[in-house]
């Protein structure tokens, strides 16, 4: 067999950018290349973060889910309920949180693979009723008067890094080897790039579809708990828009909004692109109203330059 | 500048996709009102060829002029818009607009359409849905679209490859009458009996080179064939008699209305059932109820004598049976996976973890056994020619191991050089014991390699035949509709 010449990483164009930006923000704001601001930017990226590698899974079966920044107010909430001192042990909001996620995503699932249902309106539906459900848990109210060690989730550190952090390092790289090295992982792909033949292939693509969405929910439910944590309360009204940038993340890291390709390291290079892009026009003094307009900007340019060099091959 | 005569001159034309070369200074020249057959194996880059030719794809490098007034192109699969009406499929991108800027002139477009139907003779409403159309009715409206923007070259991608023969023999007169009216037609295909009926010049590719063009006069078969694989035929293996063993596969009563009605048989072990039929005859949606693409609605299977359910086609791998369909693109295979992916996806069943280096160990196995012609087990799928999909399609299926194998159409689109080693590789697996269901259009194929052949008709099962006391005369007579 001939060896094939390995392609370049879809990824290689995006880490280049990462890097032209940050040496350039470097130069212009010399306190931007140190330590401090350095773990700055990966704290403020990590819940988006954690969003964003769930919204892979899905939007890798071809797919989208909007309920994640409902998701992280609901969770938040539950998890806030359970963790005042002196009640619960820790794992208890963390797991009872991530739970509630896993639940409302399976339920997004369901309603896909079974009732057929375009994915947008079921997620759609999910994030207008899950906001309700966080308002009616907290009564409107937010949920404070929590734990030191619940708190401790979101503004500890362990070995000098944020748990955040670690926490988001971790289900990026666990997500990383699953899709790459499992065959449920496999069967994603498969489901995304071409549905009919994945399922006369012999993959069950319902069940699949089903573990995209509840892998979604599940992870937008430990985002809001490492969220609730860092903010020492259950906002009802946390986490409005978070689904948009997750999605911004998943689509600037490449993988494809039609499912099939892609992957969860490119979704962290575009949650990183995100956060250090925010946090350079932040030390740029530029006012958050053009950071708006630019964010636009980069997410439409980054897919517009995906697509060409996709077009070239 | 082109010469008189010649309405079509491509030179020098040479195409890369990733790392390969599909085409390598190719040249085509194409006189007016000619019918010019292009041939050669899978992956020789006809297909790419044509696409240029027609615009819609860009060279590399070379030159295609055109001295006439449209090119047009009918593909394999059709670019057909199923939801609009025939007469707006014809007038599609050019429509008659009315006294109103921007509003459909319906009465002209609906007119202009029968016109042209009736000049083609083909018996279609222009106001019916294209969707209710059969495939051979909508390749017929993809002709007349053609001349509705005045094509006088119009390029055929494997046209006959879903058409049965009452269909083909419509479209060679069609091609034929077009010929009449000084309209040029390259026509694409394997199918020797169809080169020589209609063709006055053949060019024969190779690898994405051109071999050779000559008027059709002075070839033959064999020669033609020893141009397309550019070394004589090995003659595939004598049929072995085998003796088939025990009911593996048993169909009872099997029925889903309005497609197929009552239909029961048997498979045996090492035996080859054969589904003969026209299109539309209901073979292939019996095919796809026994492998739970699309379940029947009543009646009984049975896998070695147990009663059994196959609502997916995962019920169907669970049980051993495994199926080659007949719509690759839909089917087959996922474009974006590489070849590798594709190759394993169905016998990853058992594993949870993906072994990288074994898949990648059977992965260069398998396109060594197959032949399959790409820059590497790294390349998606989708980049490779039609015949080499379906090799992997083919490798796919048989890596599940299966016991019992429904083939819908194995060869479509495949080479005679492959075809062949298709052949002897059917009636190895049926040696070595599996049950085997073979749906084909090819009466050559059918007869070739089936112990019985079943015939169908409308839905129902006109009865069974054995091939060797039978006749492709017989079983027409049989499968056509009184």
């Amino acid at each position: 067999m001939k060896e094939t010449k390995k392609p370049w990483p879809a990824q290689f164009g995006l880490a280049i950018a990462l890097v032209v930006l940050m040496a350039a923000l470097s130069i212009a704001r010399p306190n931007f290349l140190t330590v401090g601001n350095l773990v700055n930017v990966l704290r403020q990226i990590s819940i988006n973060g954690i969003l964003a590698v769930g919204g892979t899974y899905v939007i890798l079966t071809g797919g989208v889910d909007l309920s994640p920044g409902s998701l992280v107010a609901l969770t938040g909430v539950v998890a806030a309920l359970f963790a005042h001192p002196g009640e619960f042990a820790v794992f208890v909001p963390v797991c009872l949180g991530i739970l509630a996620g896993a639940l409302c995503g399976a339920l997004n699932g369901w309603i896909v693979t079974r009732g057929r249902v375009a994915p947008f309106i079921v997620t759609l539906g999910m994030m207008t009723s899950a906001r309700g459900l966080a308002l009616l848990a907290s009564g409107g109210r937010p949920v404070s008067n929590l734990s030191a060690a619940f708190t401790g989730i979101g503004g500890g550190d362990l070995a000098a890094v944020p748990i955040p952090i670690l926490i988001f390092f971790a289900v990026a790289l666990l997500s990383h080897l699953f899709l790459r090295n499992m065959r449920a992982g496999r069967h994603l792909y498969a489901v995304g790039g071409n549905e009919n033949a994945a399922r006369a292939s012999g993959v069950k693509v319902g069940r699949v579809k089903l573990m995209a969405y509840t892998l979604s929910g599940a992870l937008a439910g430990l985002g809001g708990v490492v969220l609730a944590a860092r903010i020492t309360t259950g906002q009802p009204n946390a986490g409005i828009g978070y689904e948009l940038d997750a999605i911004a993340a998943v689509v600037i890291g490449g993988t494809s909004l039609n499912g099939g390709i892609g992957g969860v390291s490119g979704t962290v290079l575009g949650a990183l692109l995100i956060g250090v892009l925010n946090n350079g026009l932040d030390l740029l003094n530029v006012s958050s109203y053009y950071q708006q307009v630019i964010k636009g900007v980069i997410i439409v340019g980054a897919v517009w330059l995906d697509r060409s060099h996709h077009r070239d091959q | 500048m082109v010469e008189g005569g010649v309405l079509l001159e491509a030179e020098g034309v040479s195409k890369f996709f990733g790392g390969i070369r599909a085409l390598d200074r190719a040249r085509l020249s194409v006189r007016r009102g000619e019918i010019h057959a292009v041939t050669g194996e899978n992956g020789a880059g006809k297909s790419t060829l044509m696409r240029i030719i027609a615009g819609l794809e860009q060279a590399d490098s070379g030159e295609v002029r055109f001295a006439g007034r449209g090119i047009a192109m009918i593909h394999q699969e059709l670019m057909i818009f199923p939801d609009l009406s025939v007469a707006e499929n014809i007038c599609m991108g050019q429509e008659p607009v009315g006294w109103f800027p921007g509003w459909l002139d319906r009465g002209t477009m609906r007119r202009e359409a029968s016109e042209l139907l009736a000049r083609l003779g083909v018996a279609v409403d222009p106001a019916s849905s294209m969707r209710d159309l059969s495939f051979a009715e909508q390749q017929s409206v993809e002709i007349a679209r053609a001349l509705a923007r005045h094509a006088d070259l119009i390029v055929m991608d494997e046209p006959t490859s879903s058409l049965s023969a009452r269909e083909s023999e419509l479209l060679f007169a069609l091609i034929l009458d077009l010929k009449q009216r000084g309209v040029a037609t390259v026509y694409v295909s394997h199918r020797m009996p169809e080169i020589f009926r209609l063709a006055d010049t053949i060019t024969v590719m190779r690898d994405g080179c051109h071999i050779a063009t000559r008027p059709a006069a002075g070839l033959d078969e064999d020669r033609l064939v020893a141009m397309m694989v550019g070394r004589p035929l090995e003659k595939s293996a004598p049929v072995r008699d085998r003796a088939p063993g025990d009911v593996l596969l048993e169909v009872r009563g099997l029925t889903t209305p309005g497609r197929f009605e009552n239909i029961s048989f048997t498979v045996r072990r090492g035996e080859i059932l054969g589904f003969a039929g026209l299109i539309g005859a209901g073979r292939s949606d019996v095919a796809a109820a026994i492998f739970g693409l699309v379940p029947a609605v009543h009646g009984e299977i049975l896998v070695e004598g147990r009663p059994v359910r196959i609502e997916s086609p995962d019920d169907a791998f669970s049980l051993g049976i495994a199926m080659v369909t007949e719509d690759r693109k839909k089917y087959g295979f996922i474009p974006q996976m590489t070849v590798r992916e594709n190759l394993t996806l169905s016998s990853l069943r058992n594993t949870t973890l993906v072994r990288r280096a074994r898949e990648e160990g059977i992965a260069d196995e398998q396109m060594r056994r197959f032949a399959v012609r790409a820059a590497g087990r790294e390349q998606p799928l989708r980049n490779l020619s039609g015949g080499n999909q379906q090799k992997v399609v083919l490798a796919r299926v048989l890596l599940a191991d299966p016991e019992i194998l429904i083939l819908d159409e194995p060869t479509r689109g495949i080479d005679v050089a492959a075809k062949a080693e298709i052949y002897d590789l059917i009636r190895e697996l049926a040696c070595s014991g599996k049950a085997i269901l073979l749906v084909s259009s090819e009466m050559n194929e059918i007869l070739a390699l089936s112990d019985r052949i079943l015939i169908m008709r409308e839905g129902r099962a006109a009865g069974e035949v054995r091939p060797r006391e039978s006749s492709p005369e017989e079983i027409l007579r049989r499968a056509m509709p009184n």
